[in-house]
């Protein structure tokens, strides 16, 4: 579903004496359906990097990023839109939303996207919210005000909301209590189970274990200083 | 697919001075395209082009009309162009001022604009105006009072409803939040991202608001000094800047 292939990135300050920084050369992986594969390695060695590529939100400098049929490193930002409403979902750490829009609307977006009516897209996004505890009187607000861990379970409800046959997921189960922790990685069991492949970062090492099928230590695709 | 809207080499100039210089893009149908940049930039002058206010010197706007396809906005009759600006394109300008008719009553703006394109049962019309009224959350006891009378936030979204009532594919907005309070920006960018999605419509956006095309814009268009420097996904060139002069954008945003 997901296949890397010697894949590079650099970055270019322009504005500090044209600094060129290369943070990877050479990546390659391979996610198949229903696959969980974790990225480790230290702090900056490009986790974070790698799967925002995938995701299309940083250029590659070179090589080639599948998924499904298209290439996100060559692919026009009409057919990334389209890849990141049908087929490619990504949670990140940070919920960034349109103020003043209420919590089940903000989960039942993808779906509306899709042309899914909007009070099926609620009820999804309704059941969404109660599994992962956010109660019920919060619906209605924007989660703009709600406590950290509150909005990282809103992210995880909008990134599940549409069956995406691929995920990125970034640190799912940080800030979160035991209990949600437990429903969050049912989620992505149920997400593997029905075919969903899935490229995670997990600092949770015991959440990881249980998850991910392999881990990916990408140091191996950080540039060797000249 | 056709463009809905494709821009080739578009060029204006005033004397010596470049406006906007050999611009292209193509925007398809339901996409947000956000053009930034600092003021002098070219920005409005594109714009400007684009909706026929300004003639450009060289390049085409083909637009797909819904009868006979692609054509040239630029070439075509004056009563042709006049006539898109009634029906398919809509212009929502930073003073809400420059889009109302101060004078007329707020159901008048918005039935002027239907009037504008043959509706003529004045019962229709007065339901559409308060129809209208309604999507963008103006109290629809206001109907009859002078836009003078408005806030101007209200205005703003008065002047959205006048432009959206007959149904357009294609709007134009120059910094359509730009001068609001940030509380009534909100307001309006939840309304104008339900109303895109809801109508399928296209849209151009002219901001120096890096925020507000993070939330409205599919694509970005960085201008400096009459030239595109950089475009892609709006995330990517937010988050992945190639261009020395969106790095200096990006990177002067004060942070709340």
């Amino acid at each position: 579903m997901i296949r890397i292939s010697d894949l590079s990135k650099t970055f270019t300050l322009h504005n500090q004496g044209s600094a060129v920084i290369e943070v990877m050369r050479g990546a390659n992986l391979e996610v198949a359906p229903g696959e969980c594969v974790a990225l480790v390695g230290a702090s900056g060695a490009g986790k974070s990097t790698l799967m925002r590529m995938i995701y299309g939100n940083y250029l590659a400098a070179s090589g080639s990023i599948m998924v499904g049929d298209l290439d996100v490193a060559r692919a026009a930002p009409r057919e990334i839109l389209a890849l990141r409403r049908e087929v490619l979902g990504y949670v990140s750490q940070f919920l960034r939303v349109v103020p003043r829009v209420p919590t089940v609307d903000v989960v039942a977006e993808p779906l509306r996207t899709l042309g899914v009516e909007e009070e099926v897209a609620r009820d999804r996004a309704r059941a969404l919210l109660g599994r992962l505890n956010i109660p019920q009187t919060l619906w209605s607000l924007s989660p703009t005000t709600f406590s950290g861990g509150e909005q990282q379970r809103v992210n995880i409800a909008r990134g599940f909301v549409h069956a995406y046959p691929a995920l990125l997921l970034d640190e799912p189960t940080a800030s979160l209590d035991a209990i949600n922790r437990e429903v969050v990685l049912s989620l992505i069991e149920e997400a593997k189970a029905r075919g969903a492949a899935i490229v995670g970062i997990f600092h949770d090492v015991e959440a990881r274990n249980r998850v991910c099928d392999r881990v990916i230590d990408v140091a191996r695709f950080t540039p060797v200083a000249a | 697919m056709i463009p809905l809207l494709s821009v080739q080499h578009l060029t204006k100039t005033y004397g010596r001075h470049i406006g906007c210089s050999d611009v292209s893009f193509d925007l398809f149908p339901g996409e947000v395209m956000g053009i930034v940049g600092e003021s002098g930039s070219g920005k409005s002058t594109l714009l400007n082009c684009m909706a026929g206010h300004l003639p450009p010197d060289a390049g085409r706007v083909m637009f797909d009309t819904r009868t006979e396809g692609p054509r040239d906005t630029v070439t075509m009759s004056e009563p042709e162009r006049r006539m898109l600006g009634r029906t398919d394109w809509a212009f929502v300008h930073q003073h809400a001022r420059d889009g109302l008719r101060m004078g007329v009553s707020a159901g008048g703006n918005v039935g002027e604009r239907l009037m504008a394109v043959g509706a003529r049962h004045y019962g229709d019309i007065r339901a559409a105006a308060t129809d209208w009224l309604g999507r963008v959350e103006i109290d629809t006891g206001r109907i009859d009072d002078r836009p003078s009378t408005f806030s101007g936030g209200m205005q703003q979204r008065l002047q959205i409803a006048r432009n959206l009532v007959t149904g357009p594919r294609l709007v134009f907005m120059d910094e359509p939040t730009g001068g609001l309070d940030v509380s009534v920006q909100a307001r309006l960018l939840d309304l104008l991202r339900g109303l895109v999605r809801q109508m399928g419509l296209s849209a151009v956006i002219v901001t120096h608001d890096l925020a507000v095309v993070r939330l409205l814009a599919d694509r970005l268009m960085v201008m400096k000094d009459g030239r595109v420097v950089e475009t892609g996904l709006t995330d990517q060139v937010l988050d992945d800047p190639q261009h020395g002069y969106t790095q200096l954008l990006v990177s002067s945003v004060l942070q709340v």
